[in-house]
C-alpha cells in the first residue's frame, strides 16, 4: 500500500489517485511527493498514454503538507538547516514544475501532455500547489468543500510555486486574499478568482474530458509562453508601482510589522516579478527557507496547529473514560454569556434549555440565538428554515423542572458566590445523579463554590470568553475535588462546539485573566508614570496583541477593573500589594469614566459611541514625563508583565502542560501569536536573557518582575521550555 | 587652501509642469543646452574652459536618461572636451553638483566647473524612474516608507505646526516672489527661454499665485489625508515609527506645498587663477558644504541636522548666517527650520520659495544658491546659508560669503 496509486484507463488517460495509507485526510509526506514524481516521469515517457489526471480517493483532496517534514528537514541537515530546507523546497518546485512543463520543448512548447486535476474535495496547501502546477483544474461543485493556502495563518507562506504561481495568474493586487490572508474558498468562489478553471459534479470524469479534448496551447501557462505581463502590473509598471508601495504599506500596518511571513511572503512575489519563472522559484524558495529558519514560524505551527489540534482531540483528555458527548444540556442565566452558550450548544445540535428568573428574561436570552442567524441569513450563510431548526432546539423557560434529564449543566448566572449556591442546590434537586454542574465563572474559586454542590467530583468549571461564539478557546477549571469523567464532559462538550480546550487546575483567575491582569495593569501603571498612553497601546499593537491594554480595559469596562481590584484585596487581606494601577482605575471610576460602554473612559467616544481619542483630562492628574521610554522599554514591560505570571502558573501546578499554556494564550487574549505563546516567547528570547531582564527589571520597577525560581534555574541550566518539559516526551514516561 | 568662488549663477524662469505650462513644448536636452549656452556667453568660456559639467536630475529616466549632462554638453555650444556628469541626490541634486564641483576645486581637480541642473517635471513624471525604497518590501517595510506628504504631515504632527502655520507661511511665499518679481529682484539671474529660432517662449515664473489669501487656502482639502487614513494607509505605518503620536495631522495641500515645475539653472564655480584668466570677478566664495542623512520615515527634517553639521564643521553659529534659503518643499520643513534655530522668518527666503514660484527638484539646489546670492548683494549682507530636506532621509547644504 502506498500513498499515491497509477492506473491508465481505456482511453490512455493516467489517473493518479491520492488516498494516504491510514489517514482520514490526505497530506504529503516526503515519500509521497517522491512517488508523484516517479508517475508524473511515467505517465510522461509511456507513449499509450494521452494524458493525466491527478485525483483522491478520499472525501477531500488534501489538507497540505506533513508538517512534521519539515521538523525533520531541519534535524537530518545538522549545522546548515538553511541549506536542507532550501534544497527540500528546490526539489519540490523540480517535481512540480515537472507537471507543468509536461515534456514541452522548452523552445515551441509543443509535444507535451495534459494534466489535469480533480479536486473531489476540500484541498489546502501543497494539495492546491499541486493542482496549481497541472494546466486544468476542475472542483466538486458541493459548496461545502474549500479551497486555498492558508500557510500564512501559520506563520510562513505557500513556498512550493504557490506564491509565485497564483501572483503572475492573477496579479499581486488580486492575489492578496488568498495569499495575504490564507482565506478558503467555495467552488463558486475559487471559480472567480481563478484557483481552479471549472466545477463539475463529478470532477474526474470532467478532467478526463478535459485532458483528452485538449489542445498544445491549452497547457502552456501564460508565463512560458511568450510576452508574458503580469496582471495589474508588474513593480515598475506605472499601475504596478501604486500597487507595490501600496501593498508594502497595507502589509506593514495591518500586521503591524509583527509577522515575518507576510514581509516574505510580499518580497516574494516582489522580487519573483522582476525576473523568469524559474527564478522567480528559486527566490520565492529563498525567501520560503527563510521565513522557516526564523524561529517564530516553528512556533506558529507548533502552537497554532499541532497543539491546538492535538488539544482539540483530547490530548488532556482522562485516559479509559467513556464517550461523555452531551445530548442535553441545561444552561444557568441567559444573560450575555448564557445566550451565547445556548446559540453554541444549539448549533453543534444539542438541545437545550435555557433558564432565567422569568420568562421575559430567559426569552431575550433565545432572541440572541435569533439575531445571530438572522445576520447568517442576511449573509447567505443560513436560511429560514436552519433558523427555525436552531431555535426548536433551545427552551427558554424559568421552569427548573424542565432541566430533567440534561447531561450538562453550564451556569452562567451574577457572580455572587450566594447566588450561585442557591442555584446549585436548587438544579441538583431536578437533574438526574449522573449530570454533570459547570460553572462559567471568570473570578470565583471552583472549589469553594463546588461546596454548594452534594457532588463535587461532578463540579466543574467551563470557562467562556466573550463573545462566546466568537471566541476560539474553553478553559476548563478543576476543582480539588473534580473527578475525572466532570473533566472528560467538559473537553467532549468543547470538542462538540468545536471549539479548542485547556484543562488547568483551580486557583485565582485561574490561568487567562491571571496573566491577562497584568498585562492591564502594567499598561495602567505606566499611566501613573506618565508614559503616554498612545506609546503603551501601540507598543502592545506592534507586539502583535489585537488591542492595547488601555484599550482594552476600556472595552471590558472600568469598574470590572475596580471590582475585581477591591474583591481580590479583600480575598488576599494584608498581602494584597497596592498598586497605582489600582488607584487610577478607582478614580476613573469616580468621575464616572466606566469605559466604552459609558462613553468615556481612558477614551473619548462620539455620540454614536465611536472611539475618538485619548481622554486629555487623564494628563491633568498623571502629566505626560519629559522623557518617554522607548518603544522595546514599553514591550518588554508588557510582555513580561504576562510571561512571568505564565511561568508561575506552571510553577504552581495550575497549568499542567505547557501546551496549554501556549495554546489557551494566543486564543484567549491574543498574546503575541507570532511567538507562539508566553512560553515558546522565552524559549525564543531564551531562558538565560529572560532571567537577567527580570532582574533588570525588578530593579527599575518593582518587585512584580522578580525572576521566578523555576525559570532562574533554567537559564542557570541552559533549559529550554519545550526542552524541559516535552509533553510528548512526558506523555512517553 | 584653493578657493572656490561663484562666478556666475543664472536660471530658467520656471513654467508649469503640465500641458498648458510654457516650458512643456521644450525638451530637457535643449532647456538644458540652453541654460550651459548661457553660462558659455555670459562668461566667454571658449574652448576646454571648464573641467566639467556636473548636472544634477532626479527623475533619469526617458530623455532625462543616458547621462543628460553629457547629451546636453554636446548639444550645447561647449567645447566637446567638456564630458558631463549626471548626478541625483533628489531635492538637492542642482546644490550637490555646486558643492561637488567647489570641492573638486578645492582639492585641485580643475580650474573650473558648470553646476546645475535640470527638471522637466511635466514632461517625465517624477517617480516614473522606480524607487526600490517605495516597492521593495524588503527595505519599504523595514524602513518604514511612507511617500513625502505623509513625511511633511508626520513633521507638522511631532512639531505641533497648525494648518493656519503652514497656509500663513505659504501666503507670505507667495507675497514675497510677488515682489521680488515687482521690484526687478530676480533680473540678475532669470533668462529667457527661447526656440530655436531666437523666439521668445518664457520670460517669468508663471506658477506662482500673486494675491492667494488665507481664505484661498482654507478651501483645498489636505491631499495625503485619503493616503494616510484610507488607501493603503499610510498612517498606521509612521505611527509605527512614531508610536507616540496619536494620529497624523494632515494639513498639507497644494497651497503648501511645493509647485511641480520644469526649470533650469547653473552656476560657474572656479578658482582664483580661472577668474584671472577669464578676466571674471568672482561674487562669493563657497565657504562650506554638508550633507547628512536621517531618519527615512520623517525624511524631510534635513535642513535642521545639517545645518547644525555644516555650522558645527565650520567652527560657526546660527547668528553668524545673515540670510537663509531652505527650500519650501513643503510649509512644514521651513516651519521647522525656523522653530529648531529659532531665526527670524524675515531673514529665510526674503523672496519666496518653492511654494510661490515651483520646485524643479533637480535644479532647485543651483537656484536658491543663486537667489542667495543675489539676495545678499541686493542687501550688501556677507554670509548666506542654503539648505534643502532631500526625499528617503536626507539633507544637505552649502554657505557662501562674498568676497
Amino acid at each position: 500500500m502506498t500513498d499515491f496509486t497509477y492506473d491508465v484507463d481505456a482511453d490512455g488517460v493516467a489517473i493518479i489517485t491520492w488516498d494516504a495509507v491510514g489517514k482520514s485526510m490526505n497530506v504529503l509526506t516526503r515519500e509521497a511527493f517522491g512517488l508523484v514524481e516517479g508517475y508524473i516521469d511515467q505517465a510522461l515517457a509511456d507513449d499509450a498514454v494521452k494524458g493525466v489526471v491527478i485525483t483522491s480517493a478520499k472525501k477531500d483532496f488534501a489538507g497540505g503538507m506533513d508538517l512534521n517534514v519539515l521538523a525533520s528537514i531541519r534535524e537530518e541537515s545538522g549545522d546548515n538547516p538553511a541549506q536542507g530546507l532550501f534544497d527540500f523546497t528546490m526539489g519540490g518546485h523540480s517535481i512540480l514544475r515537472k507537471i507543468e512543463r509536461a515534456d514541452m520543448e522548452p523552445k515551441t512548447n509543443k509535444g507535451g501532455k495534459p494534466i489535469a486535476c480533480a479536486i473531489n474535495g476540500t484541498c489546502a496547501g501543497i494539495g492546491t500547489e499541486i493542482a496549481l502546477a497541472c494546466h486544468h483544474r476542475v472542483m466538486t461543485d458541493n459548496p461545502k468543500a474549500k479551497i486555498g493556502l492558508p500557510e500564512i495563518l501559520l506563520g510562513i507562506f505557500p513556498g512550493a510555486g504557490g506564491t509565485t504561481r497564483y501572483s503572475r495568474m492573477v496579479g499581486a493586487m488580486a492575489a492578496a486574499p488568498v495569499l495575504l490572508e490564507g482565506k478558503m474558498l467555495d467552488p463558486k468562489k475559487a471559480k472567480s478568482a481563478q484557483l481552479i478553471d471549472a466545477v463539475a459534479a463529478d470532477p474526474l470524469e470532467a478532467a478526463r474530458d478535459w485532458v483528452l479534448n485538449a489542445s498544445p496551447a491549452d497547457i502552456v501557462k501564460p508565463w512560458d509562453a511568450k510576452g508574458y505581463k503580469m496582471p495589474g502590473g508588474a513593480p515598475y509598471h506605472p499601475a504596478g508601482f501604486m500597487t507595490f508601495v501600496g501593498a508594502s504599506a497595507m502589509i506593514n500596518g495591518k500586521t503591524q510589522g509583527a509577522f515575518p511571513a507576510a514581509k516574505a511572503l510580499l518580497s516574494a512575489i516582489y522580487e519573483g516579478a522582476l525576473v523568469d519563472f524559474d527564478n522567480a522559484l528559486k527566490i520565492e524558495a529563498r525567501w520560503f527557507t527563510h521565513v522557516l529558519m526564523n524561529p517564530s514560524s516553528s512556533a506558529m505551527i507548533r502552537s497554532l496547529f499541532l497543539n491546538k489540534q492535538a488539544l482539540e482531540k483530547g490530548a488532556v483528555r482522562p485516559k479509559g473514560v467513556a464517550d461523555q458527548s452531551v445530548k442535553k444540556i441545561g444552561v444557568l442565566g441567559a444573560g450575555m454569556m448564557g445566550a451565547g452558550i445556548a446559540l453554541v450548544s444549539a448549533k453543534a445540535g444539542m438541545e437545550v434549555v435555557l433558564i432565567d428568573r422569568d420568562q421575559e428574561a430567559a426569552d431575550r436570552g433565545k432572541a440572541y440565538s435569533a439575531d445571530y442567524m438572522d445576520k447568517g441569513i442576511k449573509r447567505g450563510k443560513a436560511t429560514e428554515e436552519t433558523k427555525a431548526a436552531l431555535l426548536a432546539q433551545i427552551t427558554a423557560t424559568p421552569d427548573l423542572e424542565q432541566l430533567k434529564g440534561c447531561d450538562l449543566i453550564i451556569e452562567a448566572v451574577f457572580e455572587d458566590p450566594k447566588v450561585k449556591a442557591e442555584m446549585t442546590a436548587k438544579v441538583e434537586a431536578v437533574i438526574p445523579e449522573d449530570c454533570i454542574f459547570a460553572s462559567n465563572t471568570s473570578t470565583l474559586p471552583i472549589t469553594e463554590l463546588a461546596k454548594a454542590s452534594k457532588r463535587q467530583d461532578q463540579f466543574i468549571g467551563i470557562h467562556f470568553f466573550s463573545p462566546v461564539e466568537k471566541m476560539m478557546l474553553v478553559e476548563i477549571i478543576k476543582g480539588k475535588e473534580t473527578g475525572d469523567r466532570a473533566v472528560a464532559k467538559a473537553l467532549d462538550y468543547v470538542r462538540q462546539i468545536r471549539k479548542t480546550p485547556i484543562v488547568v487546575n483551580d486557583a485565582r483567575f485561574f490561568y487567562c485573566n491571571r496573566c491577562i491582569l497584568p498585562y492591564i495593569n502594567e499598561g495602567l501603571r505606566m499611566i501613573t508614570e506618565g508614559v503616554s498612553p498612545v506609546l503603551v497601546d501601540n507598543a502592545a499593537r506592534q507586539l502583535g496583541f489585537p488591542v492595547g491594554p488601555i484599550q482594552l480595559c476600556d472595552e471590558t469596562s472600568i469598574d470590572l477593573g475596580a471590582k475585581i481590584a477591591r474583591a481580590t484585596k479583600a480575598a488576599m487581606g494584608d498581602e494584597y500589594p497596592d498598586s497605582p494601577a489600582d488607584d487610577l482605575i478607582f478614580w476613573l471610576e469616580d468621575e464616572g469614566r466606566l469605559g466604552r460602554k459609558a462613553s468615556a473612559g481612558f477614551f473619548d467616544y462620539d455620540a454614536k459611541g465611536k472611539r475618538t481619542e485619548y481622554w486629555k483630562g487623564m494628563q491633568e492628574k498623571y502629566p505626560l514625563a519629559e522623557d518617554q521610554p522607548s518603544l522595546t522599554e514599553v514591550q518588554e514591560r508588557l510582555m513580561f508583565a504576562q510571561v512571568l505570571e505564565s511561568v508561575r502558573a506552571l510553577e504552581e501546578g495550575v497549568l499542567e502542560d505547557i501546551r496549554e499554556g501556549d495554546v489557551g494564550a494566543v486564543l484567549a487574549w491574543g498574546f503575541a501569536p507570532w511567538s507562539g505563546g508566553p512560553l515558546s516567547w522565552l524559549d525564543i528570547i531564551g531562558t538565560p536573557y529572560a532571567a537577567e531582564r527580570c532582574d533588570q527589571l525588578t530593579e527599575a520597577y518593582g518587585d512584580r518582575f522578580t525572576c521566578p525560581p523555576l525559570l532562574r534555574e533554567m537559564a542557570q541550566k541552559g533549559q529550554s521550555f519545550y526542552g524541559r518539559f516535552d509533553p510528548e516526551k512526558a506523555s512517553a514516561a | 587652501m584653493t578657493e572656490a568662488y561663484i562666478y556666475d549663477a543664472l536660471r530658467t524662469p520656471r513654467g508649469k509642469g503640465r500641458k498648458d505650462g510654457a516650458l512643456h513644448e521644450v525638451t530637457s536636452l535643449r532647456l538644458s543646452a540652453l541654460t550651459l549656452n548661457a553660462v558659455k556667453e555670459r562668461n566667454n568660456l571658449d574652448g576646454h574652459a571648464v573641467e566639467d559639467v556636473i548636472w544634477g536630475n532626479v527623475t533619469q529616466v526617458m530623455e532625462q536618461g543616458g547621462c543628460l549632462a553629457r547629451s546636453a554638453v554636446l548639444a550645447s555650444d561647449l567645447d566637446e572636451r567638456i564630458p558631463g556628469l549626471a548626478i541625483n541626490r533628489f531635492c538637492a541634486s542642482g546644490m550637490e553638483a555646486v558643492n561637488l564641483a567647489a570641492n573638486q576645486i578645492k582639492g585641485g581637480a580643475g580650474n573650473a566647473y558648470i553646476a546645475g541642473g535640470v527638471e522637466m517635471m511635466g514632461r517625465v513624471a517624477m517617480g516614473s524612474d522606480g524607487a526600490a525604497i517605495a516597492v521593495d518590501p524588503s527595505l519599504a517595510m523595514d524602513s518604514y516608507f511612507v511617500p513625502q506628504g505623509i513625511s511633511a504631515d508626520i513633521i507638522a504632527t511631532e512639531y505641533g505646526f497648525s494648518r493656519e502655520q503652514a497656509d500663513a507661511l505659504a501666503v507670505e511665499s507667495q507675497r514675497r516672489a510677488a515682489k521680488a518679481w515687482e521690484e526687478g529682484r530676480f533680473e540678475k539671474s532669470v533668462i529667457t527661454v527661447t526656440d530655436q529660432n531666437g523666439l521668445p517662449i518664457l520670460d517669468h515664473d508663471e506658477y506662482m499665485r500673486p494675491g492667494t489669501g488665507m481664505d484661498n487656502l482654507a478651501k483645498l482639502n489636505p491631499a495625503f489625508q485619503m493616503m494616510g487614513e484610507a488607501m493603503p494607509g499610510f498612517d498606521k505605518v509612521a505611527i509605527m515609527k512614531y508610536p507616540h503620536l496619536e494620529r497624523i495631522n494632515h494639513i498639507h495641500h497644494a497651497g503648501n506645498s511645493s509647485g511641480i515645475v520644469d526649470g533650469a539653472a547653473a552656476l560657474l564655480i572656479g578658482n582664483k587663477e580661472f577668474g584671472a584668466q577669464f578676466g571674471l570677478t568672482p561674487r562669493a566664495r563657497i565657504k562650506s558644504t554638508a550633507k547628512i542623512g536621517l531618519d527615512p520615515t520623517i525624511m524631510l527634517t534635513g535642513p535642521v541636522p545639517v545645518t547644525q553639521k555644516i555650522l558645527s564643521d565650520d567652527g560657526m553659529n546660527i547668528g553668524d548666517i545673515d540670510l537663509f534659503e531652505v527650500n519650501e518643499a513643503f510649509a512644514s520643513v521651513v516651519l521647522r527650520f525656523q522653530q529648531a534655530f529659532d531665526v527670524d522668518p524675515e531673514l529665510v527666503n526674503v523672496n519666496g520659495g518653492s511654494i510661490a514660484m515651483g520646485h524643479p527638484l533637480g535644479a532647485t539646489g543651483a537656484i536658491i544658491i543663486g537667489t542667495l546670492l543675489d539676495e545678499l548683494e541686493r542687501q550688501d549682507k556677507e554670509v548666506g546659508l542654503a539648505t534643502l530636506c532631500i526625499a528617503s532621509g536626507m539633507g544637505a547644504a552649502t554657505v557662501i560669503e562674498r568676497v
